[in-house]
Formats: C-alpha cells, structure tokens, sequence
C-alpha cells in the first residue's frame, strides 16, 4: 500500500480549477518531487494534500485511508507534517519555541525530538534561544523542517523549500531532505530547481496545467530528453 | 479573465422593483404618523429625518464609497451646531462693549506669535543648529510658551464668562453657519485623515472616536464660546419660524429647503460616483494594492472622500442645530449623533444613495417611535411586577427605559452586519468584463 | 517639602493608578487584536461589566469579605472574573465568530464590536441605573495617611486601601501573564498564533481553542480593571468611551500585538494624564520669593484642566502614529 496516494485529484479557489485531475503515490521511503512551469498548480496540490484547499473530486489517501478534506490539525495528528513556502517561522517565537510548537500535538515527543533536530541541524543549537525572526534564510528554512517534523510525521510536504536561498544553502538543504528521508520520513516537495531535485527523487512528477504530464523515476525524468527540453531548460 | 463572485453580481435590472416597494412601504409609514400624531410634530420628524439624511449620506460616501469608517460623527455634527449657532446667534453687547474683545485678541495673538515661535523652533536645524538640540529647545519651547498662553487665556475666559456669560454670536444668516460649519468639520476631517487613513482602519475609528468626544469636551467646557451646559437658544431659522406663520408652515418650509439640499447633494453625489473620480474611488477600495500599483494616488483620493464626507456631516450638524433651535453641548451623544447614523447607513445600504435616504428616513421612523413604546413596555413591565411581587420599582424607570433602546441598536448592527451585510437597497456593483 | 508630598499624592501614586488601569485594559486590547486582527471596541464596557458584577454580588453577600479580613469586592473579584470571561467568550461565539467565518475585513469586527459595546451599556444601564454607586457595600474604605519623617513637613502621603490591592493586582496579573505566554503551551501556542496563523493551524494548533483562551484572558482582566477602577473612585455605567482612549493609546504606544508594550503604555498614558492635568504652579510656591512677579502671579500652571483630560491620551495617539506608528516597540502589525 502506498503511504500517500493521490487520485485523478480536482480542486482549485473560489469556483475556478487549478487541478485537473493529478496523480501521485510515493511509497513510505521514498522521495516524491513535483516540478512543473508556473501556475501549473505545483503548490496548489501540496496544499490539497494538506487540507488548505477543496478537493472537489478525486481522493487522497494516507496509508489507504482517505484524508481529503480533513482539516490541516486533523493531518497533523494523523502523521503529515507541512512546510509552507513563505511565512514558515514564527518569528517573534525562539528556536526553540518554535520547535516545541511542531510537537503542540505531542508534548510527550518534545524532550527526545528536540535532540534529533538539533542533531539534524546543529547550526540550531547554538541559536536556540533566538527569535526565529533574526536568523538567515537558510536556517530560516532549517527551523521550519525541523518544527514540522517535531512531530514525528510519516510524511513531510515541502513547498519550494529552496526558494530564494543561495546554492550552497540549496545543497545543504538538499543533504538534509535526504537524511530525513533516510530516517525514514515519506518527502513530497514542490521545487523549481527541478533537476537538483530530480536528482534525489525516487519519484518525479511534471506537472502541467493542472494535470500530470509525466511520472516516472527521477533518473528517469532527468534521461528523459523531452523532460529535459520542455521542462527543465535544455 | 471573468470572474464572477455571486455575491456581488447584480441581476440585470429593469424595473426597480425593490425599491418602488420599499419607498411605498416608507410612504406608508409616513402618512400613519401623520394620522396618529397630527400634521406639526409629523412634520418637525421629517425635517429632522432629513437633517440625519445629510448626515447619512456623509457616511455613506466614506464608508460605503471608500471602506473608512469614521466612529465619531458625533463630533462633526457638534461642530456644525456650534457654527450654526456661533454665526447666527445675535451680536453680545455686554461682551463688545467692554474691553474684553481688544484682551481676547491679544491672547489670540500671543497664541499665534507663540505658534509661529515654536515653529521656527522646529526650523533651526536648517541654521546649523544640531537636531537634538534643536528638539530639545523647540519641546521646551512648546512647554513654557503654551503654559504662558494657555493661563493667559484662562484668565481671559473667566473674565468674559463673569462680565458678559459669553461672547455671543455674529447675528449673520443661519446659511454663513451652515457653510462655515460644514468647512470647520471638513478641516478637521482633513486633520484626522491626514493622520490616519495611511494607516490601519482601526485607527481611524479610534481617532474620530477621540476627536469627538474632544469636541464635545471642548464645547461643553468652553462656557465663554458656548455658554457651554447653560445651552443657546433661540437659534434663528432661515426661512419665517412658527411664530410667524405657524408650526406645520414653518416646518414644512423648513423641510423644503433641506429637501432641496439632499435634492443638490444627491445630484451631486450621482454625478461623481459614475464619474471617473467615484470609479477609482471604489477601485481603491475594491482593490488596494492593484490601484496603487495603476499609479493612483491612492491617500489624496482617500483624503478626499474623507474631508467631503466630514463636510456633509458638519452641514447636517448645522442644519439641525438651527431646526432644534438650540444649541446644547451635552445633548450631542454618540448613540443619537453617531451610531444612528451608522444604523442608517449599514441598514439602507452603504454606498447606495437612494438606500442611505431610506435608511435614514425608515430609521428615524422607528427611532422616535420607540421611546414612547419602550416607556409603554416598561410601564406594564412595572405594573406587572408590582402586582404580581410586590416588586418595589426603582424611580429612575423612564430613563432606564430608554436604555433598552441602546441595547436594540446595538443589537440591530450586529445583526445587519451579519445577515445582511448589503442593506436593504445595496449598491449596485457593475462588472466590466 | 509640601509641595513635594503633593506631588506624590497627585502625581505619582494618582499616576501608578491610572496607568495599572490602563495596563491592564490596553494588555486585553492588544491580546485580543494579536489573536483576532481587529480593534475590540467593547473592551471598556466588559471592564464595566465585570465592575457590575463585583457590585452585584457584594450587595448580595456583603459580609462575605468581614469573615476573611479583607474587603468583600475583592473576594468577589474571580467570580467576576470568571463570569465576564464567560460573557467575552459567548459574545465571540454568537456575534464575531460568524462574521470571522464569513472572512469580513477587520474593520467590519471593529463596527460589530461597537455593536457589542452598545448592547453592553444598554443592559447595565437598563439593571444598574445611570447613577455612580460604591462597590463598598457594607466595607469601610480605609485611607492610609503616612506622615514623613521630615522636619517641616505636614502633608502626609495619602494612599488608599484599593490602591495598595490595585498595585499589588496589577503586579500578581502582569507575573502570571508573563509566566503564561513564556512557559505555558498554550501561551506559546497563543504567541505562535500571533505571530503566524496559518502556520499555527499547520502545526495542529486548534486556533479555536486559542481564540477562546484568549477571551477568557481578556475577559479576567477586564474584570480586575474594571473593578479595581470602581473601587479607586466609585462604580460608573457609563465610562466606556472614555475609557476607551487612553487603552486604546496604550496599546498603540506600546505597539499593537505586544502585551508587554502595553503595559508600559498604560503607565505611559496614565502618567501623561496626571502630569498634564497636574497644576505645576505648586511646585513653584515654594520659589515664589525670588521668581519673577508674571510667573509667580500664575495660579493655574496646568497643562490641561481636568475637564479636558481626554486630549492627553488623544494627543498621545497622534504623536504615535505621526512618528512611530509601530509603537515604542515595535507592534506586529500597522
């Protein structure tokens, strides 16, 4: 059974569809990438996976069972962590505090996941009596990760968790999602960096206007030359 | 793209079905009060419903039109009655007979001279002077020379309040009061909204909230201006007063000139809302950021809203002062000068004239019925517990009476805000496509 | 050396009162605006409510307070507390929580609160009359003269029982806020809801449960101060819009959304309003010998008279939001 499987899934704001029907199903180790051009409704779809939009057909399933529609605290306590793309942090909130929010659900995981995190994250540690608002991009990013898997979840969204940061924070970033994932957390991320992700994908998802246009293995999406030309710029 | 958002599409119209019914309703109601309670008080009801009708349509232009919500109508409609009554009131012999106008000049001069002092103060940074030092002199400055002036005019005020009560009106036309009026609430309209409506538009509330109620201090303190609780009166009408020709005339004369005010301003009004002024107007409102981002200047045109709104509630102020033909500070009261109004408006349907009018009319209405029926409630609700407990009543029934009528106001805007949050008659949103 | 004492009777003690009162309302304000984004117009008339209460309940048992020791109104206090939490919590369910799921703009909270304010007045009014009532029923109000041990002075330093209470009240709420949003779960989750509440939803913090928090908190305080005001001066009905001002001040001085800027706003306000109001001519009597005969001639050297009170905080708002209006520390939002 998949860990998170997405059928034929249609939704979109207000009357009008952004998704046209998209699937995606990654398996409980696995990384899933969505790329896509602009306004082909990458993110759109991360946050139906979340609850944060109306899925008006099709279903989403988390471990065979439907979640669609469910509200995001529901998702939260049924082990699905989400990363937003901007407004990650709490600002005003401390690391630390920050952290402890991920855990709101489960005050018995604080103790043991705040170690992990710091483990995963050291650059944290030293930081984490301060304002989550004073730090750097990267370690914005770093805080946000690490709040959302405070949680102990099976399966982390990411929306664009490499947007506006410099390379080097890009790879490092990109090292991290695959130690997560090699701890063992499900990854479904969103990236306009396509082919570094690609890179680390075991499944990639091109998505246009709303609809799958390819589905395959990462390797294989970056092979594939059609991919490469019409979607990650030659 | 064409989006279409059911709520704020309007049905093709053709005959305007709504408010032929509505207005007939109205009507109705008119001609029963008119049956009930005899021609002259119908009449002074009509006028006074028109005055708020002003009033109305002032909030109507800033909240309906531009999404400010101004808190303090109260305050405005104080300073058009003390215009109305400042410019129309006869001249005060005992005060300019005395020496006491030549001692108020000089205190408005050394106000002025002090004003232009620490102004400069504030300027001499441009001579070379370091900034710190520069706010320390001008702070310190400001301190001493308004302590001077501020116990000079104290003692100027005591004087003229003992000599002469007070300083007495102009004796000109009540309309020089009415224009002023309406000019004093625009100008600080224009004050507040200068501060404010860059900002969040809680802090507009809160700000007309406070100027009003500083008005109402002010005018209310200031006995040697206002005669202050002692109240003025007679204020004389524009058009011959009940005296002359009887009250159902001179109120009905009365209300044709405020008929033909809204007539004007309604006219007005019309015109500038399909004009390309009243479409950027709501473009901003509809649409902040995209507005600006068209290159409109979108605080001067908020500005502008703001200050006209402000200058018809100063007129109304006006206008029913000299109706009332009085001018009392403190019966100027947020419920009966603000949140009436805001009733009015929501209710009728801000942003739409012809609704607003409604609104007022249909309020007023009910409001000036509603006190003797919450006496009458009150009274058997009394006499029920008296017969039925022994129930001792406390003496101050009447007017607690009257506080179930806040309670129902309050009531209504909750529940307006929440069921229909268009009003009665809403504006008519047209969608280009 | 007067002079001095009364100086510190008018000024200082009439100022740490004021701004407590202050404080304590305004935190509620900027609670409640960090939560819910609009500005709670009805605050003053739940502080009046919670007076009423405190009223009601000692006229029912006024001797409740004689068995304990202290005065009655102060043992009445949590229960106030807890049914104006009650009331603040039901008035968000039946008149701002639809509106909040109808996605209205914040300022269209801020007219339903006007709303909310004026049913508030109408019904303490309709059961409280309009007049000033004493919430000490049955107590006496003991006032405290302290002599100073200094030669040639004769004006004891005056401070009241509730005075020494509405210190000692105002230091007990402002360490256990302070403890709640800093060591709590749910204070933090309260914060991180200020901060950031779609995140907060993301994170499974039920923003329902926040909302009702804090309501419950703003309605305590509420309460105190309203209370602690009634028992400073007497119990009015119909301070609400002028109280209104200078919380409001207090919480845009100190930066909206910032508990602890609103504190030191309320102090801020409160001071400014006894500074201004206070009659700076005494201070001078005792130079009067050797000052120039216009200033020694001056009677009232105060800033504004009493009447007038109201343009301190009003001049305040102003100044912030001409220059800073973020506040002293900086708010969340403008």
């Amino acid at each position: 059974m998949p860990l998170l499987d997405a059928r034929d899934v249609h939704g979109g704001y207000g009357g009008m569809n952004i998704l046209n029907g998209v699937n995606m199903s990654i398996e409980a180790d696995e990384i899933g990438v969505i790329v896509g051009p602009n306004g082909a409704g990458k993110s759109t779809m991360l946050k139906a996976v979340f609850g944060l939009l109306h899925v008006s057909q099709g279903e989403i399933l988390l471990r065979g069972e439907p979640i669609h529609n469910l509200p995001p605290n529901k998702l939260v306590q049924k082990g699905m962590g989400f990363v937003p793309q901007e407004y990650n942090v709490f600002p005003s909130l401390t690391v630390k505090e920050n952290l402890q929010m991920g855990a709101y659900l489960k005050p018995g995981n604080v103790k043991r996941m705040l170690s992990r995190i710091y483990e995963f994250f050291p650059p944290l540690y030293d930081k984490r009596h301060q304002p989550a608002g004073e730090l750097s991009g990267g370690q914005r990013q770093m805080v946000a990760m690490g709040r959302a898997l405070m949680a102990e979840p099976e399966v982390l969204l990411l929306d664009e968790p490499t947007a506006g940061l410099s390379p080097l924070y890009m790879n490092e970033i990109f090292e991290r999602v695959k130690e997560v994932n090699a701890a063992g957390v499900g990854i479904l991320m969103v990236e306009q960096n396509a082919k570094q992700a690609l890179a680390i994908a075991d499944k990639g998802f091109v998505l246009a206007a709303g609809q799958n246009r390819f589905t395959d293995t990462g390797a294989a999406l970056l092979a594939d030359p059609e991919v490469a030309k019409s979607f990650l710029g030659g | 793209m064409s989006t279409t958002r059911t709520d704020t599409v309007a049905a093709p119209r053709r005959f305007p079905l709504r408010e032929v019914i509505l207005f007939v309703v109205l009507l109705a109601a008119v001609l029963g009060v008119y049956g009930m309670m005899g021609s002259a008080y119908s009449t002074r009801m009509l006028v006074e419903a028109s005055c708020y009708a002003i009033l109305a349509l002032g909030l109507t232009i800033q909240w309906g039109y531009a999404g400010q919500f101004n808190a303090g109508v109260m305050g405005f409609v104080a300073l058009g009655g003390f215009c109305a009554m400042f410019f129309s009131v006869p001249v005060n012999d005992a005060f300019w007979d005395s020496s006491l106008p030549g001692e108020l000049g000089v205190v408005l001069a050394y106000i002025v001279g002090a004003a232009v002092v620490v102004f400069g103060a504030s300027r001499l940074d441009r001579i070379g002077v370091p900034k710190k030092l520069r706010t320390v002199i001008t702070v310190v400055l400001a301190v001493v020379l308004y302590l001077v002036v501020i116990s000079a005019f104290r003692g100027v005020a005591d004087q003229i309040e003992s000599q002469a009560g007070f300083i007495g009106g102009l004796g000109l036309p009540a309309w020089v009061g009415w224009i002023v009026g309406g000019a004093l609430a625009g100008g600080v309209g224009y004050f507040i909204g200068h501060i404010c409506l860059g900002l969040r538009s809680d802090y507009l509330a809160i700000a007309t909230i406070g100027i009003a109620e500083i008005i109402k201090a002010f005018l209310k303190n200031s006995d040697w201006l206002t005669r202050g609780t002692a109240t003025v009166s007679p204020l004389p009408w524009p058009v011959p007063g009940p005296a002359e020709v009887g009250f159902t005339l001179a109120r009905a004369m009365y209300l044709s000139v405020t008929a033909v005010m809204i007539a004007a301003i309604f006219f007005l009004l019309h015109r500038a809302y399909h004009a390309p002024w009243g479409r950027m107007i709501r473009a901003i409102r509809d649409n902040e950021i995209s507005s600006a981002a068209m290159g409109k200047d979108i605080n001067k045109r908020r500005l502008e809203i703001f200050v006209l709104g402000c200058i018809l509630m100063g007129i109304g102020g006006a206008v029913l002062a000299s109706f009332n033909s009085l001018f009392d500070p403190q019966g100027y009261l947020p419920l009966n000068h603000t949140f009436l109004v805001l009733v009015m408006v929501i209710l009728g349907g801000p942003g739409n004239n012809l609704g607003t009018i409604f609104g007022a009319v249909a309020v007023y209405i009910i409001w000036l019925m509603s006190e003797p029926l919450a006496l009458f409630l009150m009274e058997l609700a009394v006499h029920f517990g008296e017969s039925t407990f022994g129930w001792d009543a406390p003496a101050s029934m009447d007017s607690r009476a009257l506080q179930a009528r806040v309670f129902v106001i309050g009531l209504l805007i909750t529940l307006v805000l929440r069921f229909a949050p268009k009003g009665l008659l809403p504006e008519k949103t047209k969608h280009v496509d | 050396m007067n002079e001095l004492v009364f100086f510190i009777n008018n000024v200082v003690i009439a100022g740490c009162v004021a701004g407590s009162i202050y404080a304590i309302g305004a935190v509620g304000v900027t609670l409640i605006f960090s939560i819910m984004r609009f500005a709670h117009f009805a605050h003053g008339d739940m502080m009046t409510f919670g007076a009423f209460m405190v009223l009601l309940l000692t006229t029912l048992f006024p001797q409740a307070g004689a068995a304990i020791g202290i005065p009655t109104p102060l043992i009445m206090l949590p229960f106030a507390m807890a049914l104006t939490a009650v009331l603040a919590v039901g008035i968000d369910r039946a008149f701002y929580k639809p509106l909040r799921a109808h996605g209205v703009k914040p300022i269209v909270m801020v007219i339903a609160s006007l709303g909310v304010t004026l049913m508030l007045q109408g019904l303490i009014r309709l059961f409280a009359g309009t007049g000033g009532e004493s919430l000490y029923v049955d107590d006496r109000k003991e006032i405290f003269r302290i002599p100073l041990p200094i030669e040639g002075v004769r004006v004891p330093v005056v401070i009241t029982e509730p005075q020494i209470y509405l210190f000692a009240l105002t230091l007990i709420s402002v360490v256990a806020l302070h403890f709640f949003l800093s060591r709590s779960r749910l204070g933090k989750a309260m914060r991180a809801m200020s901060d950031n509440p779609a995140l907060a939803q993301a994170s499974g913090i039920n923003t329902n449960t926040i909302v009702a928090v804090t309501w419950v908190i703003a309605g305590g305080l509420a309460a105190i101060a309203g209370t602690l005001l009634s028992l400073d001066v007497t119990f009015k009905p119909d301070l609400s819009f002028f109280l209104l001002l200078p919380i409001f001040a207090a919480a845009i001085v100190g930066g909206v959304g910032h508990p602890y800027g609103a504190i030191a706003g309320g102090f801020v306000v409160g001071f400014a309003e006894t500074l201004a109001v206070f009659n700076w001519g005494i201070l001078l009597r005792p130079f009067r010998d050797s000052l120039p005969e216009w200033l020694a001639q001056a009677g009232n050297l105060a800033f504004v008279g009493t009447e007038y009170k109201i343009v301190v905080p009003f001049f305040i708002l102003v100044a912030i939001l001409v220059w800073r209006p973020t506040g002293i520390f900086k708010g969340k939002v403008i």
